[in-house]
């Protein structure tokens, strides 16, 4: 049971967008050629309420809520991209809304294709990495043989 | 009769500036950043998020530097600015099963699949002062990093025993109902374990880690094993309305604790082991294990056990775990109190003068009788 791997193309973009800081998304956007859009929803923050399950498994219940903003866009062309992420970072909505929208009509291959793939992995290292960490904490027992 | 006072404003503008003077501290010091409260004080930064019930690192950092470190003060901020967030609906429920592990022990058993990842925990240090911090500038070497990393899935410990039968099974209940909120709803007695498990998430740490301890101790009669505490980053999932399917929303820290309890089994249930839950925001272990203790303990009606002790009983739990509400009704008796006051002077004036004047008149007629 790992949603990761049951992912659409978008949904994993769209999960590579929100981990993205504003400055990751601002240098893309800075590098490649982006076309003019169209605010259909202003980015907003809201809260999301996170619900977690008794025992990990059982009963559902409210955990406590999490600050989320969203936006939607449309560019050039009427293609319209979504964006939501944790946290209330405004002008990265944007950015990731626009994004949204652009890598729905890029084929396959693209400039922008490469870059979020790049940031990706580049997410993936880190996690990698704190995974590495943890496991240098990992015990290894030792068995004493006492007597015969 | 009611007196309106009108007056203080100059007063309540000056102690204003007072405040904000005594908050910086000495100016000769440099300022604190919100960035390196939310960086180095990651675990006030949590419990701030529990209690403040909202997931924001940053927003909790303003809140401890506004507050001066004052952690209720501090959640009742993020409270305020939660009220004024507009909520675009509620999260799929979070699968701690594909939780990124950064810490992962168990007390119940040694060599579980996946291992015992002791992670950055205090558990081990010797608790005397490293001066060295004291001196800045210091950079810690950095941590060890394994060839490899962990597994990917590492499965829950008390859903190993539930594969023998022997562990009370957790689904969920018919039709996987929508839990209820205690933010939206008002509170009825006697609740079900969704709303005892939100209140005790946003629950006050201290309020919940005197009553789990009082439960070890025999005020409630359990002393589990902590079957597993598991800490590391979890993806957060929402579904949009105009987009019907899942965005992933980024990752949130989260640590879950699940205690495994003796159960001599009852008319109806047979003998297994039953468990207490907890789960908080960011690194919380001992809020995740006091919260776990407790909600087992307050599992005695479902499991017909004598509801005895406080812990047990959910009236008194859910009633004074809230930190804000608690300091709101005590603090409050700092307001005036002005007429409230001088109706009760002036009751107790006259009770006494009502005792001293009987008391003449009885002296009157001893003396009378003497005579």
């Amino acid at each position: 049971m790992n949603p990761v791997n049951a992912k659409s193309p978008r949904q994993t973009w769209m999960a590579v967008l929100a981990r993205a800081s504003r400055d990751d998304l601002a240098a893309i956007h800075a590098a490649i050629a982006v076309p003019a859009h169209e605010v259909l929803k202003a980015p907003e923050v809201g809260s999301v309420m996170v619900e977690g399950r008794a025992g990990g498994t059982g009963q559902r219940f409210n955990l406590g809520e999490a600050a989320v903003t969203r936006c939607v866009v449309r560019i050039d062309g009427g293609v319209m991209g979504h964006a939501y992420a944790l946290g209330r970072d405004r002008a990265k909505a944007e950015i990731a809304a626009v994004f949204d929208a652009m890598l729905q009509v890029e084929p396959a291959g693209g400039p922008l294709h490469i870059a979020i793939a790049k940031l990706h992995s580049a997410q993936a290292a880190v996690r990698e990495r704190t995974s590495r960490k943890a496991a240098a904490t990992k015990v290894e027992f030792f068995t004493l043989v006492r007597g015969e | 009769m009611y007196v309106a006072v009108k007056g203080g404003e100059a007063a309540i503008l000056a102690t204003h500036d007072l405040l904000a003077e005594r908050r910086r501290g000495d100016p000769a010091i440099p300022e604190l950043s919100v960035a390196q409260i939310r960086e180095q004080m990651g675990l006030a930064v949590a419990r701030v998020m529990n209690e403040g019930s909202l997931f924001d690192p940053d927003l909790a950092s303003l809140a401890l530097k506004q507050a001066q470190g004052d952690a209720i003060e501090a959640a009742f901020l993020l409270r305020a600015f939660r009220t004024t967030l507009p909520r675009f609906g509620a999260s799929v429920p979070l699968d701690t099963a594909a939780m990124h592990i950064e810490r992962r022990i168990s007390a119940t058993y040694k060599d579980l699949p996946g291992g015992q990842i002791l992670g950055p925990t205090y558990d081990y240090t010797h608790r005397l002062f490293d001066f060295a911090l004291m001196a800045n500038g210091s950079r810690p070497k950095p941590a060890a990093e394994a060839a490899t990393r962990l597994d990917t899935h590492m499965p829950r410990v008390p859903d190993i025993l539930g594969t023998e039968g022997l562990m009370e099974p957790e689904v969920p209940p018919p039709g996987d109902p929508k839990p209820a909120d205690l933010t939206r709803e008002p509170v009825a007695f006697p609740v079900d374990r969704d709303l005892r498990l939100q209140s005790m998430a946003r629950g006050d740490e201290g309020f919940l880690l005197g009553l789990g301890y009082s439960v070890q101790r025999g005020f409630g009669g359990n002393h589990p094993f902590a079957g597993e505490i598991r800490m590391g980053a979890v993806a957060v999932e929402f579904v949009p309305e105009e987009l019907g399917f899942a965005v992933d929303l980024g990752d949130i820290t989260l640590t879950e604790c699940q205690m495994i309890n003796q159960f001599g089994g009852s008319k109806d249930i047979d003998p297994q082991f039953t468990r207490g839950y907890g789960l908080a925001f960011g690194h919380a272990e001992r809020k995740a294990m006091s919260m776990a203790l407790v909600d087992r303990a307050l599992k005695a009606r479902e499991l017909g056990e004598a509801a005895t002790y406080p812990a047990q009983q959910e009236e008194f739990v859910l009633y004074h775990s809230d930190n804000v509400e608690a300091a709101g009704f005590v603090e409050h008796l700092k307001l005036p109190h002005y007429v409230d006051f001088q109706g009760e002077l002036e009751l107790i004036r006259k009770i006494k003068a009502e005792r001293v004047a009987t008391a003449a008149a009885a002296a009157g007629t001893h003396k009378e009788a003497v005579e």
